[in-house]
């Protein structure tokens, strides 16, 4: 694979899907994000590490505008390029809604709504207006086919999302976030409520999924991130330090300060 | 070494002494007012026991007048019972819807200011005494509903049901704010992560996810209503009166019972008796609702 050797769209064999550039985060005085930078590869999977509390989860959250939600948040300087629009998502004048719609997000801990299997996945057709029936029932039964679910709730589609179990409950989720169709997915921290059994159908199943989105995983797990991700990013209280393909980055990191997160040696 | 130890052991065996005071204390307020319910449902059975001794429960049940002091006397519980739940529809269609909205806009939409200051101000609303309610309803929503409609008796239903429903908006709305309050952000997340708008947050996920808080506040509205006293006494008429007609003046089990309580009925005559047989009623209908409330806390437990 080719080391990306710019950000910019248009060198051969790379193609952006978004491209995150001099971002800068507040909470209220709070200094979360400094100057980050990275680019976000189409159809890859892109994964962010390092210690807890250095800001990954608050750079995800910046791609789907959650950070709208709150009063005191922040973006203060920088943006997010979205491909092939190249518009900055964070602009003041993308509505937030519009960027959600094509940027889906799966939490850390498994969060169904209180409705059936079947509205869970069915929510985000309905959200944006669908009321065909019989469209409504093939798109949920493909995105729960998408998400290694169907063979298991098909029967059963009826019952509370929150009948099933930790893992399910999971791809239920990766099945709400994938029946809309988006061009992201952004996962954070999407296994570390499960088991090894479970983490392990979420890792191969993410895999899968890169043939169809581009993904953004927050993982402190770096085993994961060296078995899932194409890309890898390593950040340490809120600035990027280096960004690279994810075998470069495990095995010949450019930073002293990657290796030793990489090797152990502090995290 | 030995010293120290037992030193340790006594104690704690005196801290299990304090810890057995306070919870025999705890233990004496509960079953204290464990023992007045029952006390008072006794009372309520035993004089009711005395009362259908001389009044068949075939005529409590099915007879349609309720006339205990004429000479032709009735006992058809049906009237006093029709004032009530007519009186309660009235106050419930205003309050259920009003004060569900309320709920959602302090929870999902209003600032941390609006919410700050609208509470204290709904709680000021349920605190106002329901005597004031009952001549605001007799001597203001009377004759406000009587410039639309000049027909409507000086005593009716439909005025006092009104303000029984603004004066139970507080209770609905404050107990289902805090049912959606109690809803984890996580729920909401997920649904503006879909692209969903507040809007939509608001009804088909939060609302959902707090149904058996915002079912209780309902069932505690509708207790309100059916045991709502002084405000159907004042302004809905205490006339025994059979009807499913809000703009008709009635008596209702509660204001019926105040009557009579402040009559000068004999004590033992059959027509006191009658309120023992009339709160029976109440209280049977308030447990029915409680165990309704139960059933639906149950059935719809929260599952976030
Ligand atoms: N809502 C918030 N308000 C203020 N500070 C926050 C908030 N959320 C996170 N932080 C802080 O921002 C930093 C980055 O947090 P986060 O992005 O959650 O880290 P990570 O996901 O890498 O563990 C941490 O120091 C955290 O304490
Ligand atoms: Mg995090």
């Amino acid at each position: 694979m080719q080391i990306p050797t710019g950000t910019e769209p248009g060198v051969e064999g790379v193609v952006l899907k978004a491209d995150v550039r001099d971002l800068d985060f507040y909470y209220g005085a709070f200094h979360a994000l400094k100057k980050v930078s990275m680019p976000i590869h189409d159809h890859k999977v892109t994964a962010l590490i390092g210690p807890s509390g250095c800001g990954k989860s608050t750079l995800l959250r910046c791609f789907n505008r959650m950070h709208d939600l709150y009063p005191g948040n922040r973006y203060a300087g920088g943006g997010i390029v979205l491909y092939p629009d190249n518009t900055n998502l964070l602009s003041p004048d993308v509505d937030p809604i519009e960027v959600r719609m094509r940027i889906s997000m799966v939490f850390q801990k498994p969060n169904p709504f209180p409705k059936s299997i079947f509205e869970n996945v069915a929510y985000s057709l309905r959200v944006r207006g669908m009321r065909n029936k019989n469209e409504l029932d093939d798109r949920v039964e493909a995105a729960l086919k998408e998400a290694a679910l169907w063979n298991e709730v098909s029967g059963r589609l009826k019952e509370l999302g929150a009948n099933l179990s930790g893992g399910q409950q999971q791809r239920l989720c990766i099945a709400r976030a994938l029946a809309s169709d988006p061009e992201i997915i952004l996962f954070d921290e999407p296994t570390s409520a499960l088991d090894p059994i479970a983490t392990a159908s979420i890792e191969e199943l993410i895999i899968e999924l890169k043939e169809k989105v581009t993904i953004l995983i927050v993982t402190h797990n770096m085993q994961q991130a060296a078995r899932i991700s194409d890309f890898t990013a390593y950040m340490y209280l809120g600035e990027m330090i280096e960004f690279g393909v994810t075998d470069q980055i495990f095995i010949k990191p450019k930073k002293k300060a990657t290796e030793d997160y990489i090797t152990g040696r502090f995290g | 070494m030995t010293e120290h130890v037992s030193d340790r052991l006594s104690r704690k065996a005196s801290r299990h002494v304090k810890e057995r005071i306070i919870e025999f204390l705890l233990f004496g307020a509960a079953a204290f007012s464990v023992f007045i319910t029952v006390a008072i449902v006794y009372v309520l059975v035993k004089e009711s026991w005395v009362f259908f001794e001389t009044v068949p429960l075939s005529d409590f049940l099915f007879d349609t007048q309720w006339t205990p002091l004429f000479d032709d006397a009735h006992y058809g519980i049906m009237v006093l019972l029709s004032g009530t739940l007519t009186s309660s529809g009235v106050a419930l269609l205003v309050a259920i819807p009003l004060g569900t909205i309320i709920a959602i806009y302090l929870s999902e939409f209003a600032g941390f200011t609006v919410r700050e200051v609208a509470k204290p101000f709904l709680e000021l609303l349920g605190g106002v005494p329901t005597i004031v309610y009952g001549y605001f309803a007799l001597t203001f929503i009377t004759p406000l509903l009587q410039k639309f409609y000049p027909d409507l008796p000086g005593f009716n239903l439909l005025s006092a049901g009104l303000v029984m429903g603004i004066m139970i908006i507080p209770y609905v709305a404050s107990l289902s704010e805090d049912a959606m309050r109690a809803v984890p952000m996580a729920l909401r997340e997920g649904s503006y992560a879909m692209g969903a708008t507040r809007l939509q947050t608001a009804l088909w996920v939060v609302t959902p996810a707090a149904t058996s808080g915002i079912a209780s506040a309902y069932i505690l509205g509708i207790s309100r209503a059916v045991g709502e006293t002084m405000i159907l006494a004042v302004a809905a008429g205490m006339q025994p009166n059979l009807t499913f007609n809000p703009t008709e003046p009635g008596a209702t089990i509660t204001s019926y019972i105040v009557q009579v309580a402040l009559g000068d009925l004999p004590h033992g005559s059959i027509g006191y008796q009658t309120i023992f047989a009339a709160g029976l009623t109440l209280l049977l209908m308030t447990l029915a609702f409680n165990l309704l409330g139960y059933w639906l806390r149950k059935h719809y437990r929260e599952v976030y």
